[in-house]
């Protein structure tokens, strides 16, 4: 048995430096945090400060003034948003869920949706921008038209891995017991899939779909080429429509300081939005909102 | 050489559960002291008090004394300090996976700055040595990951790590529950083995591994500390009614 | 029979997710046939970008992406993982919940929102107080030169900085968290203090995942365009100061699409967006599967 001479002396130098590095790591990963809120909270502030001035009834209500001229508003754009939102909804939503519904409760621990799973998280990576350009190459090179319709469509392609994720998320989140029920009553499986599965989760699922409509809404790059934008009214599907993150975009690089106070209106109804969406999900998923899943 | 524990009302708390009350207890040098009872007793806890473990949970608390060769170790010293000189093995087995067998063995001595190669080699040879894992790992040290050993390897393993800081008192909390009956008994040997040079505090729930090896023993039940004495008394001729009915298995 | 068509369905829209990949690839190399015959690959290598006499070279916009990127990343890097590590380790769990919340809204912040700041607040702030610092220490460099208007590559890696840094940041977060309790523990008994805990105990174990949250960082980085758009100056050249003008990949296509006015043109600017395409799904592939391989394939969030 080998005994031990103790080769430890305590060294009063290397004890000092462990504190001393024990305190900096303290401070510095205050200091980071500080450093990573201050942006936010700066973005914030700016928002509220120069955006809530001119969010007024024109604001609303009136189409953008001839150029520079005061009192004009964005309410072609966030008409054209709405447009877009919708007709990106019904593309994303119901493909999302569907596809969601797959995922958790026909595809559990298969191969396929294993991957499914995987392209989705990466497809969310690819810049907006690039899908821009294929729904350009899809819709508007061959009805040689920017429309309405191809910047839809692009917002709704966007949605679907988003919604997927997050529906097949909160259904995995439905305990068993209650698929095994609804099947024990002899209910077909799509039956149950849909009316009482999908029901338990619909809270989170609609959450989801808040999250990722959310998201679209602040797109602006797929909507370059597809939507471009109009300055007038405009709802129609197959002509250029308005969006709001499309005019902020214009108005913030142009030339008038009336463009800039629109801007940061625009975006701060941008980011009510946002921020509601965010924390709506939040509440659902923490505090275990979905009947049944306690 | 291993030094002896004084404990006095030592109370502690998870949050406002009173997990411990009023412990005072004398643990001798050089010996190893076994302390037994039922699940949820309190006998974890109050080896986590004795190196400050227990306070890394936030809604932890203590009140009491525990000195440790005659230091405060709540008022006197560091917890760094203190868990320097106390060191612990835990239930299950912990090597770091991202480190080999040396580096795992070595990590407690390069985090108090020791950078000396032939240090570090001496002490890694000793400490795997005394944790009788020596033979069976000196040709892969710095091949194999920690975590690639057996269970029974990785716990001897975790004893060398702790053994490298040199430190006075080993406390071991339940070492071989999870490890096969041949671990078991390498382990059971070590601790007889390790007694000459440390103070050993070993939890567990099996008694007959306490009458093994542990000169004393202490049966706790609900946060008390019902009972402690001489192993031999404790097991053939308990002073508490209590004590009787767990060493008999009426409970527990 | 309801029941089998139901399934279908499901399956169809499932598989609809590989769709939006083929959709996506084969849109975009159809559409770049001209330039892609025309230059080849050395279109990536070509620094002329002139559409007047349909000459493209897509250098300048290579460059600015990947340095605009690291710049970001050296900025953010540092930053994300104290805030992981702050938020994992040292914050009171009170102020825990709070401070997630605020950093997850960051990631929610549109581009185009980040974009209008940045040209109003924070260009000023760096054209005002940092730029001359940098000039004066670092100007000999000759990284950080006169003229500074405060828009080009600089300003937009700080922007890009701020965009990326909670994906990294919550990344680094899951896998810190994923690290088992009894990894901590073991370090604390050797006698180490907190931060050679969270050293030894936490980063060593969790240093796959967060070097593959940061490449998923980069990832979003390479392909973020409007707010870069707004305050890189769009200016197609490549130039040693950071604080010139520049382009990025996707800034010139969202910059210039909408002009392009013949087809040789718009399809250099597809056959750029095909590069995008490719080059951020090989790097958000390696960086998923880095991620994946610490946490096991727990449900990584849709960010």
């Amino acid at each position: 048995m080998a005994t031990m001479a103790s080769p430890l002396k305590k060294s009063r130098l290397n004890h000092h430096w462990r504190w001393f590095a024990n305190h900096l790591a303290s401070v510095l990963a205050v200091l980071a945090t500080i450093l990573v809120i201050a942006p936010l909270v700066a973005i914030f502030i700016d928002l509220v400060y120069k955006g809530a001035s001119s969010l007024n009834w024109n604001f609303f209500t009136r189409l953008p003034a001839p150029v520079g001229e005061p009192g004009g508003g964005m309410a072609n754009a966030i008409v054209g948003s709405a447009v877009l939102l919708g007709l990106a909804s019904l593309i994303g939503i119901p493909i999302g869920i569907a596809a969601g519904i797959y995922l958790s409760e026909y595809g559990r621990g298969t191969r396929l949706s294993n991957l499914v799973r995987f392209t989705a998280d990466v497809l969310n990576g690819v810049p907006s921008i690039v899908m821009g350009i294929a729904v350009y190459a899809l819709i508007v090179v061959p009805t040689k038209t920017f429309s309405a319709m191809a910047g839809g469509t692009a917002l709704g392609i966007m949605m679907i891995p988003t919604v997927a994720r997050t529906s097949e998320e909160m259904l995995l989140m439905v305990p068993h017991s209650i698929r095994e029920a609804a099947l024990g009553l002899g209910v077909p499986t799509w039956r149950s899939v849909l009316s009482i599965t999908l029901k338990t989760a619909m809270p989170g699922v609609i959450t989801g779909c808040m999250l990722a409509f959310a998201r679209v809404a602040g797109e602006t790059a797929p909507l370059l080429f597809t939507a471009l934008g109009n300055d007038f009214w405009s709802t129609r599907l197959n002509q250029p429509i308005e969006a709001l993150p499309l005019q902020i975009y214009v108005y913030a690089l142009g030339p008038y300081d009336e463009w800039h106070r629109l801007a940061w209106a625009g975006s701060l109804v941008l980011i009510v939005l946002i921020v509601v969406s965010v924390a709506l999900v939040r509440y659902v998923t923490s505090r275990g909102v979905l009947k049944g899943a306690s | 050489m291993g030094v002896g524990i004084e404990v006095n009302g030592l109370n502690a708390w998870y949050g406002t559960n009173h997990t411990l009350l009023d412990i005072t207890l004398h643990i001798p040098a050089n010996e190893a002291t076994a302390l037994i009872g039922p699940s949820g007793c309190g006998k974890s806890t109050f080896v986590r008090c004795l190196n400050r473990m227990h306070e890394t949970n936030p809604i932890a608390k203590v009140t009491g004394e525990v000195k440790v060769g005659g230091v405060d170790i709540y008022n006197d010293t560091t917890a760094v300090e203190v868990r320097r000189r106390i060191g612990m093995v835990f239930q299950r087995p912990n090597p770091f996976p991202t480190m080999s067998i040396y580096d795992n063995v070595a990590s407690g001595l390069k985090l108090n700055g020791y950078r000396n190669r032939r240090v570090l080699d001496e002490v890694v040879q000793r400490s795997l040595q005394n944790a009788a894992l020596w033979d069976e790992v000196k040709d892969d040290l710095k091949k194999k990951s920690g975590a690639s050993l057996s269970g029974g390897q990785q716990q001897r393993l975790c004893i060398a790590r702790a053994l490298a800081v040199d430190p006075e008192v080993l406390l071991m909390d339940e070492p071989a529950s999870a490890l096969d009956p041949v671990s078991t008994a390498k382990i059971e040997d070590l601790i007889f083995q390790l007694k000459s040079q440390y103070t050993i505090v070993i939890v567990t729930h099996n008694m007959q591994q306490a009458a093994r090896v542990a000169e004393r023993t202490g049966f706790f039940l609900n946060g008390r500390l019902i009972e402690f004495d001489s192993t031999h008394k404790i097991f053939t001729n308990p002073s508490d009614k209590r004590t009787e009915d767990y060493i008999t298995g009426r409970f527990g | 029979m309801a029941d089998s068509t139901f399934r279908w369905l499901m399956l169809l829209c499932a598989l609809s997710i590989f769709g939006i990949v083929a959709l996506i690839a084969t849109e975009l190399v159809t559409h770049c046939d001209i330039t892609l015959k025309k230059f080849g690959l050395k279109f990536f290598l070509g620094s002329a970008w002139n559409p007047v006499n349909n000459d493209f070279g897509a250098l300048p916009f290579v460059c600015g992406t990947l340095v605009s990127s690291l710049i970001s990343l050296i900025l953010a890097v540092p930053l994300a993982v104290g805030v992981a590590i702050f938020l994992t380790e040292m914050c009171p769990r009170a102020l825990r919940g709070a401070l997630s919340f605020l950093t997850e809204l960051l990631a929610a912040i549109p581009s185009v929102v980040y974009g209008l700041w940045a040209i109003f607040v924070l260009v000023p702030l760096l054209r005002g107080y940092v730029d001359p610092v940098l000039i004066k220490l670092l100007g000999w460099t000759g990284f950080f030169t006169q003229p500074d208007f405060g828009i080009g590559m600089f300003a937009a890696g700080v922007i890009l900085a701020i965009m990326i840094l909670p994906i990294i940041s919550s990344l680094t977060r899951e896998v810190m968290t994923a690290v088992p309790h009894t990894q901590r523990e073991a370090v604390l008994a050797l006698g180490a203090t907190r931060w050679e805990m969270i050293r030894m105990g936490v980063l060593r174990n969790a240093r796959i995942g967060i070097v593959g949250s940061i490449i998923l960082g980069l990832g979003r980085a390479l392909g973020e365009t409007m707010a870069v758009a707004m305050v890189i100056g769009s200016s197609p050249t490549i130039t040693k100061s950071l604080l010139a003008p520049a382009a990025t990949m996707a800034s010139v296509i969202a910059n210039e699409f909408a002009e392009a006015s013949d087809d040789t043109y718009r399809s250099a600017l597809i056959e750029i967006g095909l590069a995008l395409f490719i080059v951020t799904i090989i790097v958000n592939m390696f960086a998923r599967l880095l991620v994946w391989a610490v946490t096991r394939g727990a449900p990584a969030r849709a960010t």
